[in-house]
């Protein structure tokens, strides 16, 4: 397996429609705004998590693509019953040994673990070598547009506690937003991927992660969600071959014309486009959804 | 300061953690000379050389903002995986998000933008063919093509940083009319002293009209 050998950087637009894409716990799982624009936000973390639960549905047990960072709801009973078997206890902070094995232990990680190859891990913070600086960066996604966010009052025709038996029923809240796309950046570096073993079968795999990863996360909570265009910067250089900004400021979002005053409803509300012609010599662009 | 460098960044958000305010992070007002140091090692550093921030430039007004997240609680023991591989089985490897969660907040910057002047010395590991000029060639290709060795980013990695050389005959970019006059910063993290067994060193932040000037890290307080 040898890792990739060029640098690259993606755009990837997401919609939501009716839903809420990711929620924020500091405003009563409102949908995350930017304070000072109003642009609905959904951190990087939200979307490792979906890149690192679609790669465990499509890669199950095969060996080399276990997940680490789980959430039980991708958990197999095998799993389960290693973890009870385990018991896991803290164990002591200890370094291990010598440099030399921690890097082994590393390795190992790497080898094994699709998300700490991609995203890295911090085992024990005693030893450097103990941290892996996965070669897949991402920043936060926000909206292209400001969003509304909507309060949805919802009923439910049960009752959890006895005694609340006589009101028949309760009532809840949901929050959507109506529509929402969303463009997200992502920066691949090929010289970190080659201290993890980040290989070009694993490239391949987090493209069709970024694709796919709202076909296998519907909820009740998420609406409709879809990726809309994942575009790709590939450097000829494994450096790099042009500053990441000029690249992303080559794909343009805009609203069709005459609609930039109205809410937008629907993705044909946007039109995508990427300035090909601006684009410095080295780098080619491919359009991967 | 014969070796020295400029380079623009800037970003839409920063967070340079404050070390006493860490498990609800909160940034600093303006970028460390450590980050600083991380930024232009992430486009070129070498074994040979060590970067020394000499004067931070803050070009925009300071602005916080909150996000609140879940993250995980715990660290991966050694031991484990030790263990797993001794016995080959990677499925007693894993973490559960959702057992261990803890929300934390996070007060980060909003729309920043520096100017890193630094410079490098050498370090005992340098020899005969690391010429200053070299590296210096090196940093400057790399920082005007856009190159880097991983995209550096402005405290932690959900931050990236976008850069720019700022060429030897060039002006410097505007700095914002609401940081004239002196602002002190308090006292500040320089850098860690990873000679010493990881010892934070401090010095005090003074900026003057959106200048600051970072002492030798000798000079820093331990």
């Amino acid at each position: 397996m040898t890792a990739i050998a060029n640098r690259y950087e993606f755009v990837l637009l997401f919609d939501v429609t009716n839903g809420n894409p990711n929620g924020d716990p500091d405003a009563g799982n409102l949908p995350r705004l930017d304070p000072e624009t109003n642009q609905g936000l959904v951190t990087d973390v939200c979307l490792k998590r979906k890149i690192r639960n679609y790669v465990a549905l499509e890669k199950e047990d095969e060996a080399g693509y276990a997940i680490y960072m789980q959430e039980k709801s991708v958990l197999n009973n095998q799993h389960k019953k290693a973890y009870d078997a385990l018991d896991i206890k803290p164990e002591p902070k200890k370094l291990p040994k010598s440099e030399a094995k921690a890097r082994e232990l590393t390795a190992w990680m790497c080898q094994n673990f699709f998300d700490v190859r991609t995203f890295g891990a911090v085992m024990t913070t005693e030893v450097n070598s103990g941290q892996v600086r996965g070669p897949v960066q991402m920043a936060f996604a926000s909206s292209i547009d400001p969003v509304v966010p909507m309060e949805v009052s919802i009923t439910r025709m049960a009752v959890t506690n006895e005694k609340d038996l006589e009101k028949e029923r309760t009532m809840g809240r949901k929050h959507i937003i109506p529509y929402g796309l969303y463009r997200v950046h992502g920066y691949v570096s090929a010289k970190l991927a080659e201290r993890t073993g980040f290989t070009d079968a694993d490239l391949e795999l987090l493209w069709r992660a970024l694709i796919n990863m709202f076909e296998h996360d519907r909820s009740a909570a998420r609406g409709e969600m879809s990726a809309r265009k994942l575009i790709v910067f590939k450097h000829d250089n494994p450096m790099g071959n042009a500053p990441a900004h000029l690249l992303f400021d080559s794909v343009k979002v805009e609203r069709v014309e005459g609609e930039a005053d109205t809410p937008a409803r629907h993705y044909s509300d946007y039109r995508v486009t990427v300035d090909v012609e601006a684009l410095p010599a080295g780098v080619s662009v491919e359009e991967r959804l | 300061m014969a070796f020295g460098v400029r380079l623009h960044i800037w970003g839409e958000r920063a967070c340079f953690t404050r070390p006493e305010l860490k498990t609800e992070r909160v940034s600093y007002d303006v970028i460390t000379p450590s980050a600083a140091r991380g930024i232009l090692e992430a486009i070129h550093w070498k074994p040979a050389i060590r970067w020394c921030v000499d004067r931070i430039h803050v070009l925009k007004p300071i602005r916080f903002e909150s996000i609140r997240r879940n993250e995980v609680a715990g660290k991966l023991p050694a031991g484990t995986v030790s263990k797993a591989m001794k016995t080959g089985r990677v499925d007693e490897v894993h973490y559960f998000v959702d057992q261990n969660r803890q929300q934390r907040a996070a007060t980060i910057l909003r729309d920043v933008g520096y100017v890193i002047e630094a410079h490098f010395e050498f370090t005992s590991r340098a020899d005969d063919s690391d010429t200053p000029g070299k590296h210096l060639d090196i940093f400057n290709r790399r920082a005007r093509q856009g190159q880097c060795f991983h995209m550096p980013c402005l405290g932690t990695r959900e931050f990236p940083a976008a850069f720019e050389l700022i060429e030897a005959d060039e002006q410097m970019p505007v700095v914002d009319d609401g940081l004239s006059g002196e602002r002190d910063l308090g006292f500040m993290l320089h850098d860690i002293d990873f000679a010493n067994g990881k010892t934070p060193r401090f010095f005090r932040a003074k900026m003057q009209d959106g200048v600051i000037e970072v002492p030798p890290f000798s000079e820093a307080l331990a």
